[in-house]
Order: structure tokens, then C-alpha cells, then sequence
């Protein structure tokens, strides 16, 4: 029929471009994944060969891919709970009927979010400059010694994790804040009524009123944060001592430094492979019901 | 505790959060205003001495700031006009059109989402390369021009047009696109807004694409100069804080210009991620 027709033109560019431009190289990096594609291959197709699974069993052997997923690791693990924390806390301040001048609140906590990563990256790298940054000046005043923030290898990826979290909460702030709003009251009022302290108000209503946005949240903020590149681009070309290379970054530096597409992609889709895992597995354990504080590691 | 005490505990917090979240961004437009070594001086200066444009006029003069500002202004347009036209259509579609299949195309199309961009940038570089569009415009935009993020907010929106004025529509005669560009779309401007912005800020902020595709100085956009400036010039943080201000800037006004669209669309879109 006509309509079927038109339907389709409808959605034809949109298909086109998503297929096109994201399916096919999505199919075409598994097939990449298992061949020698190098620098050799770029020049002459013909120099290409099947290796199997071989790019796969290569980098589960080279230390600096294990650092690097320990680092992106390291990132999430620690990055996550602390910017949902500050994200919900925020909400909570901005939601308490006590709060003054709400709008001008909202927006400011919410700036850092528009900003270019870029941008507010190099202000991170002068902020937290060993000599002359804001930081090391503001420690020292409390009689604390210097910190080396980027250039020591213990302190830099703790460094960018701040810097993420400042960037990042006021995105989740807001949707926390829709949450919290549609909390019935009658609930609060009740407890207040059986004389619940604060505290028990958060544990037995905020929080378990609040788990499915909790879930989304997390699954959102998990896969977000795996994918850790511009950060340390910026911040610390991947240094001190490699100790901030995530696994997007050794993906980009294989793949367009040195051209080994192959290999390249091998670590793309083991970084696909594993966010897919912790995913199937937050759901999982929210799904297991009693894991009631919600908080997704 | 007494209520009085409470309510300056939370404005205090608030305060003390709203100033974490500012100072870095109040001090990055009083370092460019510095003269150059001004603000590697201990202990640090707040307020510039004699406030000047100097940086500013290295940047565009010397540093070519202008050239990346343009960069971006047009990249960032192009696919913000392209993909709103393209999702619009297809997010009408999935709402209002019937045609076999479509529910599970549109699963599929959900499901897609898991898939980070990342695994599609090697093959699609090499697919660019291929078709000639390394170190072009056309490169960055190309790509962008649907996502599944914005056709899925379009049906959401689009699904709340009653279908019997659709329906009256057809009844008078009038062809599928003349439904969709005068009893459709005039419907949609809020929602229109909302995508508009939110592509835009993105197109704007992105920065592992670019990189990867556009590979000479001329085609930067603000964000890859920058980071290449940042390499060159560690030390000169006044000039660094002046680029940042000229990344930063335009889309912070438009965010605070557009604030109730863009934070609507960021619930709307974390209803079901």
C-alpha cells in the first residue's frame, strides 16, 4: 500500500546515514578485529591476513593493556559512586524546601556540564599546576606540603577523577532532582507522623523510591565513564609513566598513531565486551531485589 | 536541630557547592584578561593588574582562533540542521506511520545504543578515506547527521499528536508530507528546540572524532586547536585561559539562553535510556 511507502522514505536518510556510518563499521571492526590490518595494509590491501583470534590473544598478554584496563577500571570504580554521590546530594540540598534562590542554584551547579572538556580541562591543568596552581597555594595555607597532582603517578588519575566528578554531577543532579520531586510527600509527612528520624526518612523512603532512577543512572554513568579519552588527552598525554592511559586511549594510540587497525579494534571490542558485562550485571543485581542501597559498583 | 540552623546548613552548602562549581570558570576569565606571566606568580592574583585583550588578539592574529571558531560554528550547524531534518522525519515514522516491522526496527534500533561510537570510529575512518572525506567538513558531519538518540526523542514527543487529526487530514486529501511539514511539525517546536540545542552543545564539545578526522590545522574545530595550543603552549596559561574562554563561551550563553528546553530534553531522554 501507499503508506507503507511513504513510511519508508520517511525513514530512509536516517537509515541510510545510521547504517552506513555506524552498522557497517560496527560489523566491519569484528571482521578488522581478526585480521593483521597494519601499516603495511593502509598502503596495499593485499598484504592483509587473517590471524583468528590472534590480535585477542596478543593483547591479553601485553602488560600495558592490562594497565590500561586497570586504570579505566580504577576510574569508574572510584569515579562513579563519588559523582552519583555528589550528583544526589545536590539534588537533595536543591529539593529541600529550606533551600533560597533554587533557579540560580540549579544553573550554576549545572554549568560545568556545557562546558567543552577541552576547555575546562586545560583550566584543571593550570588549577592543579605543581609550582604556581590554585591547589598547592590553597593547601599550603593549611601548613599541607605541595602535591606533584599530574606529574606523580599516584596522583594523577586521582586528580583527573576529580576533575570528572566537578564536570560531570550536574547532569545526574538533575535527574535525581526529577526523581526526588516525584516522591509522593504523603510518605514523608506519614513518617514524620511515626516520628522517623532524618536519616531513616533517606534510608526507608529517599532511597528505595529513588532505585529505579538510581539503576538508569548507573548504567548511564558506568558506560559514560568507561569511555575515558578527552580527560587524559588534555590533562596528561596519558603520562606520568603511562599511568593514565585508559583503554580508549591505548585503542587510539595503536590505531591512529601506529596504524594497527587490527589490533586497534581487537581492544575497541574487548572495551564493548566488558561494559556489556557490568551492564547485564548491575541489572542483574538490582534485579536480585534486597541490595537495597541501590549503589551500583 | 532547629529549623533556623538547618536552613543555613543547606544554603551554606549550596553556596560553598554553587562556588566549586563557578570558581573555575570565573577564574579562567580573569586569567585571560592577565598579562602573559601575570598569573604564574605566587601567590596567585584573583583580578587581573591591568586587564587587556592582548591575549585575545594573539589568539585570532597569531594563533589562528578565528579560522577554529569558524570551524566549529559551521560543523557544529551543519549537523545540527542536518540531523534534525533527518530524525525528525524517521521519529514521525516510528510514531504515526504504519509500516511491517516496525516495532521490532525500533528495538533494534534501542539496542544499538549499548554499542559505544568508539568501536565504529577505526572501520569508519578507513571507510571515509576510502570515499575521500579524511580531513574535511564533510567528515565530521557526515556521520552525524541521525542518531538513534534523536530519533527515539522525536517519537516520544510525536506520539501524543492525537491520530485523529492525522486521520482528518488524510480524509481531505492531503499527501503524507504535506501532513507531516504543516500539521506535524508545527506541533513539534518544542521539541525541535530542545534537539536543536542539545545537537548542537554536542557537535560543539566533541572532541575523539574530530581528532581522529580532520587532520589539518584548517579544519580544526575549537576544541582539537585548543588541545594542539595546549601542547605547544603549557606554559602560557593567560593565552590558554583566553582559548578556553572563546571554546567555553558561546555555548554556555546558549545553554543559559536555553536552559528550560535543554534540561526538559535531558529528562526526556533519560526516561528510558
Amino acid at each position: 500500500m501507499n503508506s507503507q511507502r511513504s513510511a519508508w522514505l520517511f525513514l530512509a536518510p536516517a537509515l541510510v546515514v545510521l547504517g552506513v556510518f555506524f552498522l557497517l563499521p560496527v560489523l566491519a571492526a569484528l571482521a578488522l578485529s581478526l585480521t593483521d590490518y597494519d601499516l603495511y595494509a593502509l598502503a596495499d590491501i593485499r598484504n592483509l591476513r587473517f590471524v583468528g583470534l590472534g590480535n585477542y590473544w596478543e593483547l591479553l598478554q601485553r602488560p600495558l593493556f592490562w594497565s590500561a584496563l586497570g586504570h579505566t577500571v580504577y576510574f569508574v570504580a572510584v569515579g562513579v559512586p563519588l559523582s552519583m554521590g555528589a550528583s544526589l546530594g545536590a539534588a537533595m540540598l536543591l529539593n529541600s524546601p529550606l533551600a533560597r534562590c533554587k533557579p540560580f542554584f540549579r544553573t550554576a551547579l549545572f554549568a560545568p556540564v556545557v562546558t567543552t572538556v577541552v576547555a575546562v580541562a586545560v583550566i584543571w591543568r593550570y588549577l592543579f599546576n605543581t609550582k604556581y596552581g590554585m591547589a598547592n597555594y590553597m593547601l599550603d595555607l593549611l601548613g599541607i606540603q605541595p602535591v606533584d597532582w599530574l606529574g606523580d603517578p599516584h596522583w594523577a588519575m586521582p586528580t583527573i577523577i576529580l576533575f570528572a566528578v566537578w564536570k560531570n554531577f550536574g547532569y545526574n543532579m538533575i535527574i535525581f532532582l526529577a526523581g526526588l520531586q516525584a516522591i509522593p510527600p504523603d510518605l514523608y509527612e506519614a513518617a514524620r507522623i511515626d516520628g522517623a528520624s532524618s536519616w531513616r526518612q533517606f534510608r526507608h523512603i529517599t532511597l528505595p523510591m529513588l532505585k529505579p532512577t538510581m539503576l538508569m543512572v548507573g548504567i548511564l554513568t558506568v558506560s559514560g565513564y568507561f569511555q575515558l579519552f578527552a580527560e587524559p588527552y588534555v590533562m596528561t598525554e596519558g603520562g606520568p609513566l603511562q599511568s593514565t592511559v585508559s583503554v580508549l586511549y591505548l585503542m587510539y594510540d595503536e590505531g591512529f598513531k601506529w596504524w594497527n587497525l587490527g589490533s586497534a579494534s581487537a581492544v575497541a571490542f574487548l572495551l564493548f565486551l566488558l561494559m556489556f558485562a557490568v551492564t547485564v550485571l548491575m541489572v542483574k543485581l538490582s534485579q536480585r531485589g534486597e541490595h537495597s542501597d541501590g549503589e551500583p559498583t | 536541630m532547629s529549623p533556623r540552623l538547618m536552613k543555613a546548613l543547606i544554603n551554606g552548602l549550596l553556596i560553598g557547592a554553587a562556588a566549586v562549581a563557578l570558581f573555575p570558570l570565573l577564574w579562567m576569565l580573569s586569567v585571560s584578561f592577565m598579562a602573559p606571566g601575570e598569573a604564574s606568580a605566587l601567590p596567585p592574583s584573583l583580578l587581573p593588574k591591568h586587564s587587556s585583550w592582548a591575549n585575545y588578539r594573539e589568539l585570532f592574529v597569531h594563533a589562528g582562533m578565528g579560522r577554529y571558531l569558524l570551524n566549529s560554528l559551521l560543523v557544529a550547524g551543519a549537523i545540527t540542521a542536518l540531523s534534525l531534518v533527518f530524525n525528525l522525519m524517521a521519529g514521525y515514522a516510528f510514531a504515526k506511520l504504519r509500516f511491517a516491522g516496525r516495532e521490532r526496527l525500533f528495538q533494534a534500533l534501542l539496542g544499538a545504543l549499548v554499542i559505544p561510537a568508539q568501536v565504529a570510529m577505526l572501520p569508519l575512518f578507513l571507510l571515509l578515506k576510502y570515499i575521500g572525506l579524511i580531513n574535511s567538513y564533510a567528515g565530521v558531519v557526515v556521520p552525524a547527521m541521525a542518531t538513534v538518540f534523536g530519533i527515539f526523542l522525536v517519537r516520544q514527543y510525536t506520539r501524543s499528536i492525537p491520530d485523529e487529526l492525522l486521520e482528518a487530514a488524510r480524509i481531505d486529501g492531503a499527501g503524507e508530507w504535506r501532513i507531516f511539514a504543516q500539521i506535524v511539525l508545527p506541533l513539534l517546536k518544542p521539541i525541535v528546540v530542545t534537539l536543536a540545542i542539545f545537537t548542537f552543545l554536542a557537535a560543539w564539545n566533541d572532541f575523539m572524532w574530530p581528532l581522529i578526522v580532520l587532520t589539518g590545522q584548517e579544519h580544526y574545530t575549537l576544541p582539537i586547536g585548543l588541545a594542539s595550543l595546549a601542547r605547544e603552549h603549557a606554559q602560557d596559561s593567560e593565552l590558554m585561559m583566553a582559548g578556553s574562554v572563546v571554546t567555553v563561551l558561546p555555548v554556555l550563553l546558549l545553554f543559559l539562553a536555553m536552559q528550560r528546553y535543554y534540561l526538559q530534553g535531558l529528562l526526556l531522554g533519560s526516561v528510558k535510556g
